[in-house]
């Protein structure tokens, strides 16, 4: 019987029992019941059934047993005390993954997911512009937009939230981020080209009781966040998680007039729901959020009830709203463990009012996703499939100062995504999808993965994949419309603001060597990947006064290669360098060029340093991040009168980040850190500041740090 | 009226008994079995699943280190369980009433030597160390 469901008084059919040691042994019927030969020597009877735990029982005469058998509880597996690392690769996946947890998380001070990446080589953090400070991330050399962002696989940051969508994530949110370089996966859209990341968010299940986060930095940022978890009943369990982050004072280290970090405000609420019945297979969570988000930005002395809309002062506002729900089903076959069903559902409802100065931009985007997926296998586990259903609905409705933009967009898809793995050495995903698109046409998105493992330890992996993707030109780059440039759009009778869909195609080679020397652990990595545009909504600015955005007539090449080496030290001294190498080029009308404000390389190393860890979990915790920019091509300013005139390439700098953590027990830790330890700052990040209505102010001109040093302090505690 | 809800609950019962009748002789498509394999490390469990997944018929095969229990799902109509044994046998696992045989045996890793008493205290070692 079973030991959780005795009152049904129905046994578990089909369980296996015999004598230990021979092969004599019978299988219990359907109610449950079973009759097996006996003989005097046979003494211990084994019970055993898949999903539950084996018992071996004691018999000693002929009387009838009765006997419950326990549900064999996934979590409670035998626990490995070698460390996890900080940051997974795996010799096993076929794409070349990798997964970030929460203890590479916290090496930062990440106050939101932007931030969450700056002690990874792999992906590039860079700032937007030189007002609001925003962080954008990139890989292979490639903006957000060409990265497919999910929460929960379900794709999250896009269209209307491409900007900000990044910072509205709070970092303890985040309980892992998986990060796919090149092609993705079908399964989730045909949107991915240089990649996939995907953020899983703390669990009502797993998370602690009670958190509690508070941080403080120097240059005026204060952040709270409380996340409050509960059973409701033996199978519902709910997450309250709340975030507030606030910038109230004003600083303008610069001298330039204007403030270097934005006032700003949010409130960001999430409620979730986590429904397990692992007896019958089902698992379901229904999320709710919502967020606030408030900016100002602009000239030290801006009023916006002043001086908004007129020339007094020069000012930027940018308020968003945010709802999202999302429904996820899930129900494993309790007979058969490879097959599943499941159901994700999502809806978004995004609204940002924003002006630049005189620019008034506004944008809202009401989103439906949903996907239906299917896994089983073919013939046995080596050779699994998915394969689904998918419909999206985008609406937006934009306005860019006295131009109205509305567009609808739906796509209905298929997909079927075969996997194959010999559990040795070599093993394969590919997968195809059809979409049909009311914008985008009908169009085949095909992504293959290969790996194989010449030896031990070592795997090489290969992927090639096409992506294809409506660009939202003005959402995307929205840094623009903090200058004076003219918008400049050249229509060809497209679809998307009269330009055609981006297309592109991704190919990648990477090899990674993990190896013991003298005794400690170590992995090398090396990775190289091209993504070549077939089509490209360029977006031009070489003309100082103006920005174009036109398809692009030529070619339009990203190749990014990486050299990456961790290795420990000695005992809980780990190292972590990379090298990167990028050669981005595009077609312009002008003739082809480098991309601007990109590094032609960039180095990385990363030492931490633990002491071992105490009884109750009191331990230091040490971390620097050290990064060397290379060169960056400036956009062309050579029109411009003298004074705001740039030279062609930026200087390359260093910086250095840094932060110690004192755990004094499980439940209670404080940390502290400097970030940009060096002081680097961009001379004049802002152009024609002192006229911002005139024709040359250009504030989007960024390639290194705006705001210098700056010291924070924080403290967590969490209840069990 | 009362005639015809008695010849239909007839033909009823009489398919329901039919159908079991069916479900007992019939081979079942996903049939759970579980079995003792020898064996003593994460290199057996490898060999182990493999050889059993590789018979035609074994959809599904999970190897315990600590129970020694192999757990399989399988077509009864495609695999016979015999042959799951024997395969697995024949990469070098001993299973009940399929000894491995001394050839197949000799081509397993020195350190999957399951019969040898020294290695098999060295990797309980092992599992203790993890445990902890």
């Amino acid at each position: 019987m079973d030991q959780e469901n005795p009152k049904d008084n129905l046994g578990v059919a089909g369980a296996t029992v015999n004598w230990l040691n021979t092969n004599i042994g019978t299988i219990t019927n359907e109610k449950g019941w079973f009759t097996i030969p006996f003989k005097k020597e046979y003494k211990k009877l084994v019970i055993s059934y898949i999903g539950y735990k084996t018992d071996t029982l004691i018999i000693r005469d002929l009387t009838p047993i009765h006997h419950f058998i326990t549900i064999q509880n996934e979590l409670k597996g035998i626990t490995i005390r070698s460390k996890r690392d900080a940051v997974q690769k795996s010799l096993f996946a076929t794409a070349n993954t990798f997964t970030v947890n929460n203890d590479e998380l916290l090496k930062a001070a990440c106050c939101n997911l932007a931030e969450s990446f700056e002690t990874n080589p792999s992906i590039d953090v860079s700032f937007s512009d030189a007002l609001t400070g925003t962080r954008q991330i990139q890989m292979l050399g490639l903006k957000s937009p060409y990265l497919q962002i999910m929460q929960e696989n379900i794709p999250s940051i896009r269209g209307a939230a491409q900007a900000f969508g990044l910072t509205f994530t709070p970092g303890t949110w985040v309980e892992s981020i998986q990060i796919t370089k090149g092609a993705g996966s079908v399964v989730n859209g045909f949107e991915s080209i240089s990649g996939q990341i995907n953020a899983e968010l703390v669990k009502p299940f797993s998370d602690n009781k009670f958190f509690l986060n508070t941080y403080s930095s120097l240059n005026g940022r204060l952040e709270l966040n409380t996340h409050f978890n509960r059973r409701v009943s033996e199978k519902w369990q709910s997450g309250l998680y709340i975030h507030g982050n606030y910038r109230g004072e004003k600083f303008d280290k610069n001298k330039d007039n204007f403030i270097d970090v934005p006032l700003a405000n949010q409130i960001n609420v999430m409620n979730r729901w986590q429904y397990t019945d692992a007896q019958n297979g089902w698992v379901s969570f229904i999320n709710i959020r919502f967020l606030n988000d408030e900016k100002q930005t602009g000239e030290i002395n801006f009023n916006p009830t002043l001086d908004k809309g007129n020339t007094d002062s020069w000012g930027s506002e940018i308020d968003t709203k945010r709802f999202e729900t999302s429904l996820k089903l899930g129900y494993v076959f309790p007979e058969i463990p490879y097959q599943s069903v499941g159901l994700q559902l999502a809806y978004s409802n995004h609204r940002q009012d924003s002006y630049f100065g005189l620019n008034v931009y506004d944008i809202k985007h009401e989103s439906l996703y949903s996907n239906l997926l299917f896994n089983s296998i073919i013939g046995d586990t080596r050779s699994k499939f998915k394969t689904g259903i998918n419909f999206t609905y985008d609406k937006y409705n934009e306005l860019v100062n006295t131009t109205n933009y509305k567009r609808k967009e739906n796509s209905l898809g298929i997909f079927f995504e075969y996997a194959f793995d010999n559990l040795e050495d070599f093993s394969l995903t590919a997968g195809v999808r059809v979409d049909t698109h009311n914008l985008l046409g009908t169009f085949i998105t095909p992504r293959l993965h290969l790996r194989y493992a010449p030896w031990e330890n070592g795997v090489f992996r290969a992927s090639a994949g096409r992506g294809k993707r409506s660009a939202n030109i003005f959402a995307e780059n929205q840094q623009l419309f903090a200058s004076s440039r003219k918008i400049d759009i050249d229509a060809v009778d497209g679809n998307i603001y009269g330009l055609n869909p981006e297309i592109a195609w991704n190919y990648g080679v990477s090899y990674l060597q993990k190896f013991n020397l003298f005794n400690k652990k170590g992995d090398i990595t090396f990775d190289f990947y091209r993504t070549d545009f077939s089509n490209q909504v360029v977006v031009d600015w070489e003309n100082p006064q103006a920005v174009s955005f036109y398809n692009l007539n030529g070619k339009s090449i990203a190749n990014n290669f990486q050299l990456e080496l961790n290795y420990e030290l000695a005992k809980n001294l780990n190292l972590r360098t990379a090298f990167k190498y990028f050669d981005i080029s595009t077609d312009y009308k002008t003739g082809k060029l480098q991309k601007p404000l990109q590094p032609n390389n960039r180095f990385f190393a990363n030492i931490s340093y633990e002491t071992a860890t105490k009884d109750n979990g009191a331990q230091w915790k040490l971390d620097f991040t050290f990064n060397n920019i290379g060169e960056q091509r400036l956009p062309d300013t050579a029109t411009n009168p003298t004074q705001y005139q740039l030279p062609i390439n930026s200087e390359r700098y260093s910086l250095l980040n840094s932060q110690i953590t004192k755990v004094f027990s499980n439940t209670f830790e404080i940390y502290a850190g400097v970030e940009n330890f060096t002081n680097v700052q961009q001379v004049n990040p802002i152009l024609g500041s002192e006229n911002p209505f005139g024709p040359n102010f250009d504030s989007t001109i960024v390639y290194s740090p705006i705001f210098g040093r700056a010291i924070y302090a924080g403290l967590r505690f969490k209840i069990k | 009226m009362k005639k015809v809800i008695f010849i239909f609950s007839l033909f009823f019962i009489g398919f329901s008994a039919q159908a079991q009748e069916i479900k007992t002789v019939k081979k079942k498509k996903n049939a759970k079995v579980a079995f003792k394999v020898d064996g003593i490390c994460g290199m057996c469990k490898k060999r182990i699943e493999i050889a059993a997944l590789k018979t035609k018929g074994v959809k599904f095969a999970i190897w315990d280190v600590k129970t020694h229990q192999i757990n399989l799902i399988l077509d009864e109509r495609k695999a016979s369980l015999n042959t799951v044994k024997q395969n697995i046998a024949n990469v070098g696992h001993d299973v009940e009433n399929f000894i491995a045989t001394d050839e197949a045996y000799s081509s397993v890793h020195p350190c999957c030597k399951y019969r040898d008493s020294e290695i098999m205290l060295d990797h309980e070692g092992e599992l203790k160390k993890k445990k902890n």
